[in-house]
């Protein structure tokens, strides 16, 4: 199976005047096309920093990253946003939708900033948020969804750009549990469509729905299942 | 994605935070609306001093006595140069081409009674010539006329303002004033051409030239002469040919030495237009700085909608925004704002000379270019002003997104 990601000896060091903070130590792992990954750990394990990382909003401080085949580490700032834009479908734990705007126009911003016609924009967002089951919710501002209807929203929006690799960072952590039981249901269906999953969370619950789960702890990795 | 659509996103925005994007534009409108307000101003003043001093006669040349000098020695009485002499010689003269006519005049102070009223008003000794040069106009009756000047007639020709202080506004013609210690007939009232003060020109009083000379004053100079040059395009060339005649009438070599003086209504309007010229660039100048303050109110705004929607450019980076993007909504925002501000302070500069015209009863003028530059100035601005939070907001990591709150 082809890589989606490939970490080697990826270390990230944060530097202040008085202070040096390993956050991740010399980690190298690899995802393949169509895992489903849960990556684990407790607050200052470093999973925020590898989700950054992989999700290249942040580089290593050494080792390298190919991303789909992509050398990430050595990219500026606007190859970065295309890199994120083409590869990567986020979703966040704060669902992060633009306020007071429809889910529609959220789940089209992507493919505006690919530059794809607007016609086009819309057929295919329309085509996901029917997808998520949010059809008869297009035209509401993310302000009148709940919880588990933006994050929907959210997945609609990873998913329009037939992305390399969805990446979750704590997809459930701020909604209730029986949509969070649905957002997991749509996870696993996508990745039975065969995308690929990497999602951060620290409940143990939650992370049981992946195939994989990657342990980190004070910036390494641990245990790999 | 387009820049149309971009407009119509950033548009959005500011349309979302309506308390904020109207304080943030009052600066630009009052900066702008006071520019277009006081440029109208001055150039409304500037107007009708223009007209004021063309009303007085245009082509008009003045020729005022001066003191004869030898170095810095005054050698002569200051005031007695000019003679009826000098002016029916320049009137005659088979070398000035340039003078249509002539007009030599006789003017003094003088204490004016009728029955209980009495003013002090200003007498001036004229020939028929005066009311074409100086564009006076007869309201009833009739002016001085040359039968008047060869007999030496005891008439007078008043002004409104003579007409209101000493008669009450009725009819004064017909009626007898003493002016000094002589008795004169009014024949006629002027009609009013404004001014005011010592340059009241209605509050006057005409006789004839040869009565104010010989009866009233005594005296048998001239304080001026005034002369109609045939064309405004030749005043500099009528002021020479008439200098010169004079000098060799009066035997003097070096010009220096005149002793008199030519200036022509020209040279008194280029002074007043410098004058409310420098008074307008004034205004305008205290305008513009209002203009700034309103370009950093813009910039301070601007920079706390950046801090403000940290997390929103995060996003819109993390979702594939370029740095171009999201500079350019960020600057479409401020133009917006700034352009929108220009066009409302037009209006309200428009109105407010609108108002100030009626109030005053000045002229109102509304120059185009002080509205296109306005136009301009609010865009600039806006893109100056605009420029370091919109870089501002380009250079913001995505990761800020993604911080937990």
């Amino acid at each position: 199976m082809q890589s989606i990601i490939k970490a080697s000896h990826i270390s990230k060091i944060y530097k202040t005047e008085s202070l040096e903070t390993i956050a991740l130590n010399d980690v190298s792992f690899e995802i393949k096309k169509g895992e489903f990954v849960a990556i684990m750990g407790p607050s200052g394990s470093g999973k925020s920093t590898l989700m950054h990382i992989l999700g290249a909003i942040d580089k290593p401080t050494s080792g390298t990253y190919l991303l789909d085949g992509e050398n990430v580490g050595s990219l500026d700032d606007d190859q970065l946003s295309d890199i994120r834009n083409r590869k990567i479908g986020f979703v966040f734990q704060a669902f992060n939708l633009l306020p007071r705007t429809t889910a529609l126009k959220n789940v089209m911003l992507p493919m505006a900033y690919a530059g794809i016609p607007k016609e086009e924009r819309l057929e295919t967002a329309t085509k996901f948020l029917k997808l998520v089951g949010l059809e008869d919710r297009m035209f509401h501002t993310s302000n009148q969804l709940s919880g588990g209807q933006q994050q929907r929203v959210a997945i609609a929006r990873s998913l329009v750009m037939n992305p390399a690799l969805i990446l979750a960072d704590e997809p459930t952590g701020n909604i209730a549990s029986d949509q969070a039981e649905e957002v997991m249901g749509m996870f696993k269906k996508l990745n039975q469509d065969g995308h690929t999953i990497v999602m951060i969370t620290h409940e143990p619950d939650i992370a049981h729905h992946a195939k994989r789960i990657i342990y980190v702890r004070d910036g390494k990795l641990f245990k790999s299942l | 994605m387009s820049y149309l659509e971009l407009f119509v996103e950033s548009f959005a925005t500011l349309a979302l935070n309506k308390v904020r994007t109207g304080l943030a534009i009052l600066g630009i409108v009052i900066g702008i609306g006071s520019v277009i307000a006081l440029v109208s101003l001055g150039q409304a003043t500037q107007q009708s001093i223009e007209n004021q001093i063309q009303s007085l006669g245009a082509n008009l040349l003045t020729i005022n006595p001066g003191a004869q000098r030898s170095g810095n020695v005054r050698t002569a009485s200051s005031s007695n140069t000019l003679t009826n002499e000098d002016a029916a010689a320049i009137a005659s003269s088979s070398e000035i081409t340039t003078i249509k006519s002539v007009s030599p005049e006789y003017s003094s102070r003088s204490q004016v009674v009728t029955g209980s009223s009495n003013t002090n008003t200003s007498i001036i000794g004229v020939v028929p010539a005066y009311l074409d040069i100086h564009k006076v106009t007869i309201d009833s009756g009739s002016f001085i006329s040359q039968s008047d000047v060869d007999s030496l007639s005891r008439v007078a020709v008043v002004g409104p303002q003579i007409v209101a202080d000493l008669f009450s506004g009725s009819n004064p013609i017909g009626q007898v004033i003493k002016i000094g210690s002589q008795n004169f007939t009014i024949i006629g009232v002027t009609v009013s051409k404004g001014g005011s003060g010592f340059n009241n020109q209605d509050d006057v009083i005409y006789v004839p030239l040869s009565t104010a000379q010989k009866i009233l004053f005594g005296a048998s100079h001239l304080t001026s002469i005034a002369m109609e040059a045939n064309s405004s395009d030749i005043m500099t060339a009528a002021q020479d040919e008439v200098g010169y005649f004079l000098l060799s009438r009066h035997k003097i070599t070096d010009p220096s030495k005149a002793d008199f003086s030519i200036f022509s209504q020209q040279d008194i309007l280029n002074t007043a237009s410098s004058t409310t010229g420098t008074f307008t660039t004034l205004l305008s100048g205290v305008a513009a700085i209002s203009l700034l303050v309103g370009g950093i109110g813009i910039m301070n705004i601007m920079l706390v909608t950046v801090t403000e929607r940290t997390r929103e450019i995060g996003l819109r980076k993390a979702l594939g925004a370029k740095k171009r993007i999201i500079t350019i909504q960020f600057l479409l925002e401020s133009i917006i704002l700034t352009f929108t501000g220009g066009v409302i302070g037009v209006l309200l500069g428009i109105l407010a000379s609108y108002i100030i015209s009626v109030v005053s009863g000045s002229l109102f003028v509304i120059s185009f270019s002080s509205i296109f530059l306005a136009f301009a100035v609010s865009t600039i601005i806006g893109i100056i002003f605009g420029w370091y939070p919109a870089r501002r907001a380009s250079n913001l990591q995505p990761i800020e997104a993604l911080r937990y709150e």
